[in-house]
């Protein structure tokens, strides 16, 4: 299938990691009236929509785009007959799109097997047409491995009905697939064969489409819906069959499950039975092409639904449902529906804008929490275009009837045949009624608590006792303290602080659990992360258990399925599974236990490999047998048997099963001493477990509160395991959320994780198709460290041990894990930079860098390749030059104090470094130089998802701006400022209220994908134009290709952070299990580059656990031009790895508020800038051993090392794999760079705010009013924003008066509309706009209304897009008409007042003012701590709506807070002439009772504290 | 864990100590034993650190954080299993130690330590008061034998991990009770001897066997003990005692400090000590030349003995009263990198700094006279750290005195008849020579004093626990 051209899997690049995401567009006629237009104004969307693609290294070629149409009979006949070939009448005919190899012989082969196949399948090939296509129109690249494209035309076999012809051509399709990839031919691609639909489509910018095709332009070509897309992939191969529609949909988004979803699909195809195929059905499995990217394969799974008979809109509510489990609002017939059908599929998960179509309905889905753009226009004429951003075409707007946009789960369906748009709730209670479903579900489907309690069979021996157990699955007192004890006392996780710098599980001396050799993978940048918490309404546990059937069928069986509300079972639970008798469904229990002789790794292997090969026969023979439920339990290991580790047992089961066929006909449950935290639950369900019961994790709880041990004396048994339970839900939901998935049931068996220090043969064999990259240990290693956790169970000399292991994970123990950072290097370094002793440092140095006995980093394994000849040392570039490279590490003002804060900032400038400001914002007062000549400002702001604090003045205050995707400590995650942190201080750099806790949420709102990040980057490229913008990520697979999308969306620097790093507080599991050590990852990311030709212009850094000059150069090695250190800059501070920064008790001053605390605070920036230059000079003695002058010339020299013989450690007998870091990759042609050699290309000097800014010279050089009028359109992005930026650069931060500057815009406004405006500009706009408007408001005004000649009601339709006013900081905003999803989030200052908002209003905005005119989505108000909203209510549905979380719901009493209101709403009217206003302000005194305040607690409370003087912050 | 803001709300508090008039007419202990919710709060200001340095900085790598925190939390059980895990004797070090511990602790860089050593005996006698140190005899026996030389703290440690581990144990002693320096050296005031004896009791209800008035190398030779045993671990300790070589040396009335020591122990536990040989300070002026440790349990037991007055004076410089750069924290500082005042600096007496004795002189072969000069000392040395010292010139000066204890430090280990049985190599230092702690000879080790020379009672301990698993680990894999 994939072209030549496509590179494979090479080093750490993989092909599996690329993402896309895209614009996407439909135009449609209502009636299904056929025209030419419909394909000119489908193009001319795709053409306004250019940006939402991206283009590589080549600027001609773009990442593909292409159109979906009806069947052009009038053309196509008239076409085909100047080629002799005679059309039959419109449907007896199928059109085939072909992409064939140009060599001659390859594309006969694949000429002559379609046309062989057509006749095998009793069709008739009628012939060949060669579409003409321009190549000179379109890019080198894409030129160069430009198809040979032709269309091919079968006519219906006799005895077909439509249907049945359009599955022949399908079935067509797949076995001329089948047969020339058996074949080795490549470079054969259809992309559409069918009797209803045609694609054109290929590698091509938007506008190219036209031209490369000239067939689109003849006016005879016509259709009655277009379906189009403009794709942004991140990588740059020239993959022609890539671009969409695919056959039948076109998706902007990201599937998040993808691999689970796939492995299922594979698995139900042993299930499948089908009438309507027949004998046909083998011919065409495997369903799903596993070289598709997520949305091919998405498409080849509805292709499928579809053919087999499933409606097309039926088939879009089973892959994409709506989130309905806890959903109060929702009708019960509906949930009735998505509840039977999780028994069928689970959820296809993960943000998502699809549209489909099948040639007659077309239509448009949303992801459950609508995290992707559709809007909508419907024409007084009939005419429908939906896009990802409104004012794609022009049409005047007396014309326009309404305008809608998709909301989260909906659909929008307009079926061409009946002439109508079919509204979301009339489409989905027809198929909610098609069967009576909850019927089905009463009679068929079990609950737990439908099940007769058991008594447990197995008597619970005295042997092993519970510590015993304990020491075989290596508890350790820290398990106990540190995990559980939190877990069972608090319901929730602990957090720690300061990252982790113990060794990866392979380097480890200690038998490690096999959990840990796994690291959770989590979503940045290509599909945002999702807040569990405070969006708790989309996410769900519920899973099922049991035989599923045939997914082409319904019938009341597919309802015989056990379901879950959650997935840990108390051992009730289990021994009513376990012991259940019911008519469909039966148990058998596994044993997952292996002889415990073996005391060499062969000999443990083998006893290990013996026990696999029986627990999975045993699985599928149990299978066979009848049984729809495996309980795979270590119970029985005891003094002859050790634990096979649970996950691997169950990885082990799920993959033996879905080869056999077997895996859909049972529920995998798993009896486990080993699982304790969340992360191990997350990886049993993650390799199939539907559910788990961690016995002695409940036990040894029970064991704490009966010695009442780090548990409160009154906590009861009961109560603790409750509380574990619920900590274990929650955490799982945040480890979901971390990747954009929502629901248990897609993330069982999804299988988002990556190995690190895993054998390859290991994973293939039972962890399949998991990344694992640098080898590892073998089931040899693995079956020991069980071994040795069962020798301590069961010493074999007499113990001296009685009590458990000491651990030393979290904290550093004497005889515990080994940590990089210990009593002696901390004291080496700190007396170091005190005495400034370099000896001391080098004896530092030693410690860390002398890895050949004590192992701690993959780097440490590396030695320098002797044989180059050195050179003098003083040839070598100086330490100062080096220095320049380096950067201290993201920490917040409000995570270390303002003294250490400042002071690494001071030793940062001295050098001629970078410190970076975090993302708490910065006091303005810093960014003045001192009288000494120091300089307090960070070179670096950081842009995170909170945007404390990023205003205009801000951003004009910096030389670098970083968008904080992930960081090493939680990647995916949010986090929380609780109140009492938030001082005086705190409060004012990040515009809050004192008091008033924080929260920073897991995404960006205004980065869920890759075009929304190259946006975000041009927003901040034009609110400073001067600065470089960063993006910084974390070390995980895929890392690269994400990369290489920042890369190719214009930003300067990318920050590849280890998943070790982090000095922030996050919960412990986040630090331990999340990401993977930066070594792979930049290394990941230079291949990337480089094979894409995307190095050049981008420069990377890295940091993680950073330490000294040997690790500078080993990241310089492997790609990196900068070097971040965070951590180690503090410890040479004063920090002596407390880790308690998130008490704020940090006891030398460091990382806390406490103006006692901060006092001890003896940190200079002497001891940084000393540090940095012993670092610097180490590098220098390397590099002149190595025989270079310049760090830069060993940038991507992975050549100069190599695997060091002597580092030699027991678990790997054959050492790491190092072949996949240190590849060098082929770049695609000469003169790759592989380091930066240029700069970005941002296109600034062609945005619309050239014209503004030269027009508005006077306001801004003379301070004169300035009054304009210009049009405007979706394409012209971020308007204002270089115009404010400039403002501010020269104001400052007070702005100018109001008004000075007035621009009127007329027409549609493209995404980020107003940006970070300052105060002194207004912008008014007559029309509409879209995504992100007003962001970062920073005093500025911003005004929208309809244009005077629409005549729709503008409260009803929409005006504006999704995430306005996202961390607007301060200024007005009057909007007359509905906003989308999200308006105002995290605002901490703005007044906005708007007649209407979509789901999740007001989310985590802490301050400012917001008033609703009209009607509001779900979930208003999570996560609210400041500001006050008061919402037009008359029909009081809005308590429903509100998440009641953090916010009461008052009425306007007071006098102020009616004023404040009328005020408002007055100048709302004022500005937009809302009639909406008007009625409100003309019945004042009857409607004033209507409105909702929406009062944040917390903000109450801080409030009253202010007024009765009681501040004490 | 822990009460996280337990130091900022509190300061450091170490119990009181019995008025120095009143204890000195006893040999009883000096502290009061405070309530337990004191002793609590003082272990809530234990911070929990994420890099504990009192673990490291404790020989015995006691897991100091886990404790304070059990304590804070009141629980003295779960607190006594974690001490004993690292500690055979806290009910020793936690009397008796310098407390390396409290020198590391993190609270310590900028606020007083934590009162670690205080905590930790609360722990142990709260231990034995609740009857939850019981014998622990092992499960079963190995079959092999290893003697003990030496009964001090390294040799009863190493026999009690030796025992529990299901060897059997002997463990011999030359004099006629066990304990070695805690017994004879250390004086009651501040390690009562009754709790060796409750600890030995318990050890020989485990089974290890006691031969105590057994002088290895005279009684018994080495050859015999390597025919009997499969091993033989030596614990003797460093009891040769640096010498002062002047004038006058050979006075009546001048004395090695252990001698004088080991008297007053056998006094108060009650034998006899013969007049002939008695040596006392009572009614005397007595000079105690050494500074350290040693030097000070003499000058408490002079006051107890009632002498007249007592000087005490060192060769070295007075020491700074805070630690110096040289010495940053978590480093232990050494008796001469840090003033000390000790209890029985408390209770009187005079010290002086950087003296050197040049004679002594006296009539009857009785000294009277102590001739002493004062010293000045150069800068340090860059290459060795020494420091030249030369005497000041017209500084000389004399001193009546009836009684002079010397108490300047120990060489190394007797070479008496038992190493040479052995015929075990010595290092450089005049210890025992050992690799891990294995000697030159097969199946003989050695531990403490006898093989790190001089130090300190944790350090003894430490040593015999780790000579214990060394012996443990290559007897039993000898068994495959």
């Amino acid at each position: 299938m994939s072209q030549p051209s496509v590179p494979e899997r090479q080093g750490l690049y993989d092909p599996r990691f690329e993402h896309e995401a895209c614009g996407i567009g439909f135009v449609c006629n209502i009636d299904g009236r056929a025209s030419h237009e419909i394909i000119q104004r489908g193009l001319q969307v795709l053409v306004n929509l250019t940006h939402r693609g991206a283009t590589g290294a080549d600027a001609e070629t773009g990442d593909g785009a292409g159109i979906l149409m009806q069947i052009p009979h009038a053309f196509l006949e008239r076409e085909c007959a100047s080629q002799g070939i005679r059309l039959p009448e419109p449907g007896d005919y199928g059109v085939g799109a072909v992409f064939l190899p140009q060599d001659p012989l390859a594309r006969a082969r694949c000429e002559s097997t379609l046309e062989r196949v057509v006749g095998e399948e009793g069709q008739h090939f009628l012939g060949w047409r060669d579409v003409p296509v321009h190549p000179e129109f379109i890019g080198e690249t894409a030129r160069r491995n430009v198809p040979r494209i032709r269309q091919c035309f079968v006519l219906r076999g006799r005895g077909l009905d439509a249907a049945a012809f359009e599955r022949k051509l399908y079935v067509v399709r797949k076995r001329v697939e089948h047969a020339l990839a058996a074949d080795g031919v490549h470079g054969f691609h259809v992309p559409s064969l069918s009797c209803r639909t045609l694609v054109y489509k290929g590698l091509l910018l938007a506008y190219q489409v036209k031209k490369f095709y000239p067939d689109l332009a003849d006016p005879a070509i016509e259709s009655g819906l277009a379906l189009v897309h403009q794709r942004y992939s991140t990588n740059t191969w020239p993959t022609w069959e890539r671009a969409h529609p695919y056959r039948y949909l076109c998706h902007n988004g990201e599937i998040n499950t993808v691999q689970g979803n796939y492995n299922w699909m594979r698995a139900r195809e042993a299930v499948i039975r089908s009438g309507v195929w027949g004998d046909d059905l083998p011919k065409v499995l495997p369903l799903v092409d596993a070289s598709n990217s997520d949305s091919g394969k998405i498409d080849n799974v509805l292709e499928f639904l579809v053919l087999s008979g499933r409606d097309l809109a039926h088939a879009m509510m089973m892959l994409i449902p709506e989130a309905w489990d806890r959903d109060p609002l929702m009708r019960d017939e509906k949930k009735a529906f998505y509840e039977y059908h999780q028994c069928l599929m689970e959820p296809w998960d993960g943000p998502a804008s699809i549209a489909f179509s099948d040639g007659t309905r077309i239509g448009a889905v949303l992801d459950r929490n609508g995290l992707r753009p559709s809007r909508y226009w419907v024409t007084k004429d009939g005419f429908v275009v939906l896009s990802s951003e409104c004012g794609v075409l022009p049409i005047n707007p007396e014309d326009v009837k309404y305008k809608g946009r998709l909301q989260p789960g909906r659909m929008l369906l307009i079926d061409t045949g009946e002439g109508r748009i079919i509204p979301d709730e009339e489409l989905k209670a027809y198929y909610a009624r098609r069967q009576p479903y909850r019927d089905w579900l009463r009679a068929n489907l079990v609950k737990l608590g439908d099940l007769p309690a058991r008594l447990a069979e197995r008597a619970r021996d005295a042997e092993p006792d519970r510590k015993t157990r304990q020491k075989l699955f290596g508890y350790s007192l820290e398990d106990l303290r540190i995990l559980l004890a939190p877990m069972a006392a608090t319901g929730g996780e602990a957090d720690g602080s300061m990252g982790n710098d113990t060794p990866i599980a392979a380097l480890s001396d200690r038998p490690q659990l096999l959990f840990n050799y796994f690291k959770q993978v989590f979503a940045q940048v290509t599909n945002p992360s999702i807040d569990s918490i405070r969006e708790d309404s989309v996410m769900s546990l519920i899973s099922t258990v049991g035989a599923e059937k045939n997914i082409l069928d319904e019938t009341p069986e597919h309802a015989r399925l056990l379901e879950l509300a959650q997935p840990i079972l108390s051992e009730e639970d289990l021994e009513k599974l376990r012991q259940i008798e019911h008519p469909w469904l039966r148990a058998a229990t596994i044993d997952c236990v292996f002889d415990a002789a073996g005391d060499d790794l062969p000999s443990a292997e083998a006893s290990l490999r013996r026990a696999l090969d029986r627990i999975r026969s045993e699985a599928a023979a149990a299978v066979r047998g009848g049984a729809s439920i495996l309980v795979l339990s270590d119970r029985a290991a005891g003094r002859a048997r050790a634990a096979v580790p649970s996950v691997l047992a169950t990885a082990a089961v799920h993959h033996h099963l879905c080869r056999e066929g077997l895996r859909m006909r049972c529920g995998l449950v798993v009896e486990t001493g080993e699982a304790r935290e969340v992360a191990h639950f997350a990886l049993l369900i993650g390799f199939g477990a539907a559910a788990v019961h961690p016995y002695l994790a409940f036990e040894t709880i029970r064991g704490l509160v009966d010695d009442a041990a780090w548990v409160p004396a009154e906590l009861t048994p009961e109560k603790a395991a409750y509380n574990y339970v619920k900590a274990i839900g929650k955490g799982l939901l945040k480890i979901f959320a971390k990747m954009g998935i929502s629901t248990l049931a897609s993330y069982r068996g999804a299988q988002i994780f990556e190995a690190v220090g895993v054998d390859e043969g290991v994973v293939r064999e039972f962890f399949t198709d998991t990344a694992t990259r640098i080898g590892g240990v073998g089931l040899g290693a693995i079956a020991r460290e069980a071994l040795m956790r069962h020798e301590s169970a069961y010493p074999k000399t007499v113990d001296f041990e009685r009590e458990l292991d000491i651990g030393g994970e979290y904290q550093w123990r004497r005889g515990g894990e080994r940590h990089l950072l210990n009593p002696t290097t901390i004291h080496r370094l700190q007396n170091a930079v005190r005495k400034n002793d370099l000896g001391q440092y080098r004896d530092y140095a030693k410690a860390i860098n002398d890895q050949s006995r004590e192992h701690y980093t993959i780097r440490g394994l590396l030695r320098f390749k002797g044989g180059s000849s050195p050179v003098p040392l003083d040839e070598v570039e100086p330490a100062a030059e080096i220095m320049k490279r380096f950067c201290t590490g993201a920490m917040s003002f409000g995570s270390i104090s303002a003294e250490a804060h400042e002071t690494l900032a001071i030793a940062m400038n001295r050098i001629g470094g970078k410190s970076n400001s975090g993302e708490g914002g910065e006091d303005p007062k810093r960014f003045t130089p001192d009288p000494n000549g120091d300089w307090r400002r960070s070179a670096i702001k950081q842009v995170a998802s909170g945007r404390f604090g990023v205003s205009s003045w801000y951003l004009v205050n910096a030389d670098e701006l970083q968008i904080k995707i992930a960081q090493g400590a939680k990647p995916g995650e949010g986090g929380q400022l609780p109140g009492y942190k938030v001082n005086r201080w705190i409060a004012r750099v990040r515009n809050a209220t004192p008091g008033v806790g924080l929260i920073s949420p897991p995404p960006h709102h205004d980065i869920y994908s890759i075009e929304d990040l190259a946006q975000l980057i041009h927003d901040l490229k034009n609110a400073n134009p001067r600065a470089d913008v960063s993006v910084k990520l974390v070390s995980v697979s895929g890392v690269g290709t994400i990369a290489a999308g920042v890369s190719k969306g214009h930003a300067e620097s990318v920050q590849i952070a280890g998943f070790e790093g982090g000095t922030g507080a996050s919960p412990l599991t986040s630090i331990k299990h999340a990401g993977v050590p930066w070594e792979i990852g930049l290394s990941e990311t230079q291949q990337a580059l480089v094979l894409n030709d995307l190095r050049g212009r981008i420069r990377v850094h890295v940091d993680g656990q950073l330490r000294t000059g040997r690790d500078v150069v080993i990241g310089a090695i492997l790609g990196a031009d900068e070097f971040g250190f965070g951590t180690i800059a503090l410890v040479a501070l004063g920090c002596i790895m407390m880790r308690v920064c998130h008490l704020n008790t940090c006891p030398v001053g460091v990382a806390t508020q406490n103006e006692e605390l901060r006092k001890k605070f003896t940190g200079d920036p002497e001891h940084v800038v000393r540090f940095l230059r012993f670092v610097a000079d180490e590098v220098r003695e390397i590099l002149a051993s190595l025989g270079f002058r310049k760090l830069e010339e060993i940038i991507g020299r992975t050549d100069l090392v190599e695997a060091d013989p002597t580092a030699t450690h027991w678990k790997l007998p054959n050492g790491l794999d190092w072949s996949a870091i240190l590849h060098r990759p082929t770049p695609p042609y000469e003169g790759v760079a592989i380091r930066r050699t240029c700069g970005q290309q941002h296109g600034l000097d062609k945005a619309l705010d050239v014209e503004l800014l030269r027009l508005c010279r006077p306001a801004l050089e003379n301070m004169e009013p300035v009054e304009l009028s210009l049009p405007i359109r979706n394409v012209n992005r971020t308007v204002g924003t270089m115009l404010g930026s400039a403002l501010s650069l020269r104001h400052g931060l007070e702005g100018l008066p109001d008004n000075t500057i007035r621009i009127r815009f007329t027409g549609s406004a493209g995404q980020s509309f107003g940006a970070f405006i300052p105060k002194g500009i207004t912008l008014s706009l007559c029309g509409d706009a879209n995504d992100y408007t007003g962001k970062g408001l920073s005093g500025g005004r911003l005004v929208v209304f309809p244009h005077p000649e629409s005549t729709f009601d503008p409260a009803q339709n929409i005006i504006i897009g999704n995430v306005a006013l996202y961390g607007a900081t301060s200024g007005e905003a009057f909007f007359r008409g509905v906003a989308g999803e999200r308006f105002c989030v995290r605002n901490s200052g703005a007044r906005a007042v708007v007649e209407g908002v979509g789901d999740h209003g007001c989310e985590y905005m802490t301050g400012g003012r917001v008033v609703v005119l009209g009607g509001v989505g779900r979930n208003f108000a999570a996560g609210m701590s400041g500001g006050i909203a008061y919402v037009l209510d008359p029909l009081h549905a809005f308590p429903e709506l509100c998440n009641p979380g953090t916010v009461d719901l008052e009425r306007v009493e007071t006098d102020a807070d009616e004023r404040e209101l009328r005020d408002l709403i007055e100048a709302h009217f004022r500005h937009t002439r809302s009639e909406r206003a008007e009625q409100v302000l003309e019945k004042w005194a009857t409607t004033l009772p209507h409105f909702v305040k929406v009062f944040p607690r917390e903000y109450k409370r801080a409030l009253l504290g202010i007024e009765f003087g009681k501040e004490n912050y | 864990m822990g009460k996280p803001t337990g130091f900022l709300e509190l300061g450091r508090k170490t119990p009181a100590r019995r008025g120095a008039k009143e204890r000195i007419e006893d040999y009883l202990e000096i502290y009061a034993d405070p309530p337990e919710d004191a002793i609590r709060a003082q272990a809530s200001r234990c911070m929990d650190c994420g890099v504990p340095f009192c673990n490291s900085g404790c020989p015995l790598g006691n897991i100091i954080p886990d404790w304070n925190d059990l304590v804070y939390r009141g629980k003295w059980r779960e607190a006594l299993d974690r001490l004993h895990r690292t500690n055979n004797f806290p009910e020793f070090t936690g009397r008796i130690c310098p407390a390396p511990c409290e020198s590391a602790c993190v609270l310590g860089i900028n606020d007083d330590p934590v009162t670690i050593e205080f905590i930790e005996k609360t722990i142990a006698e709260r231990g034995f008061a609740e009857g939850w140190v019981v014998p622990q005899p092992p499960a079963t026996r190995t079959g092999r034998r290893v003697a003990v030389v030496g009964s001090g703290p390294a040799g009863l440690a190493a026999a009690q991990q030796l025992n529990r581990a299901g060897h059997r144990v002997t463990l011999f002693e030359k004099k006629d009770r066990v304990g070695g320096l805690l017994r004879y050296g250390i004086p009651d005031f501040k390690l009562e001897k009754w709790t060796i004896d409750r600890r030995v009791e318990l050890m020989i209800a485990e089974g290890v066997e006691i031969r105590t008035g057994v002088h290895v190398g005279r009684d018994v030779s080495g050859p015999e003990l390597l025919r009997e045993y499969d091993a033989v671990l030596l614990a003797g300790g460093a009891e040769a005692p640096r010498d002062l070589t002047v004038p006058g040396r050979d006075l009546a009335g001048v004395h090695y400090a252990m001698d004088f020591l080991e008297q007053q122990n056998r006094r108060v536990a009650g034998d006899g000590v013969p007049d002939a040989g008695a040596i006392l300070a009572t009614g005397k002026n007595v000079v105690v030349l050494g500074g350290g440790d040693t030097g000070s349990d003499c000058i408490g037991t002079s006051h107890r003995q009632g002498a007249k007055h007592v000087y005490n004076f060192e060769l070295l410089e007075k020491p700074p009263e805070k630690r110096g750069e040289d010495v940053p924290w978590p480093v232990h500082p050494a008796p001469s990198q840090i003033l000390r005042m000790s209890s029985s600096h408390e209770e009187g007496g005079s010290r002086d700094w950087a003296i050197s004795t040049v004679g002594f002189s006296g009539t009857d072969g009785r000294v009277e006279k102590l001739h002493g000069v004062r010293l000045r000392f150069g800068p340090p040395d860059p290459a060795t750290g020494r420091r030249d010292m030369q005497t000041v010139a017209g500084s000389e000066f004399t001193l009546d005195v009836d009684l002079v204890l010397l108490a300047m430090g120990f060489l190394g280990p007797v070479r008496d008849d038992m190493l040479k049985q052995f015929g075990v190599g010595i290092s450089e230092r005049g210890s025992v020579a050992t690799r891990g702690y294995a000697t030159t000879v097969p199946r003989v080790y050695a531990a403490g004093d006898m093989r790190r020379g001089q130090s300190l009672v944790v350090w003894a301990i430490a040593e015999g626990r780790e000579a214990a698993a060394q012996i443990d680990r290559e007897l039993s894999s000898d068994s495959r």
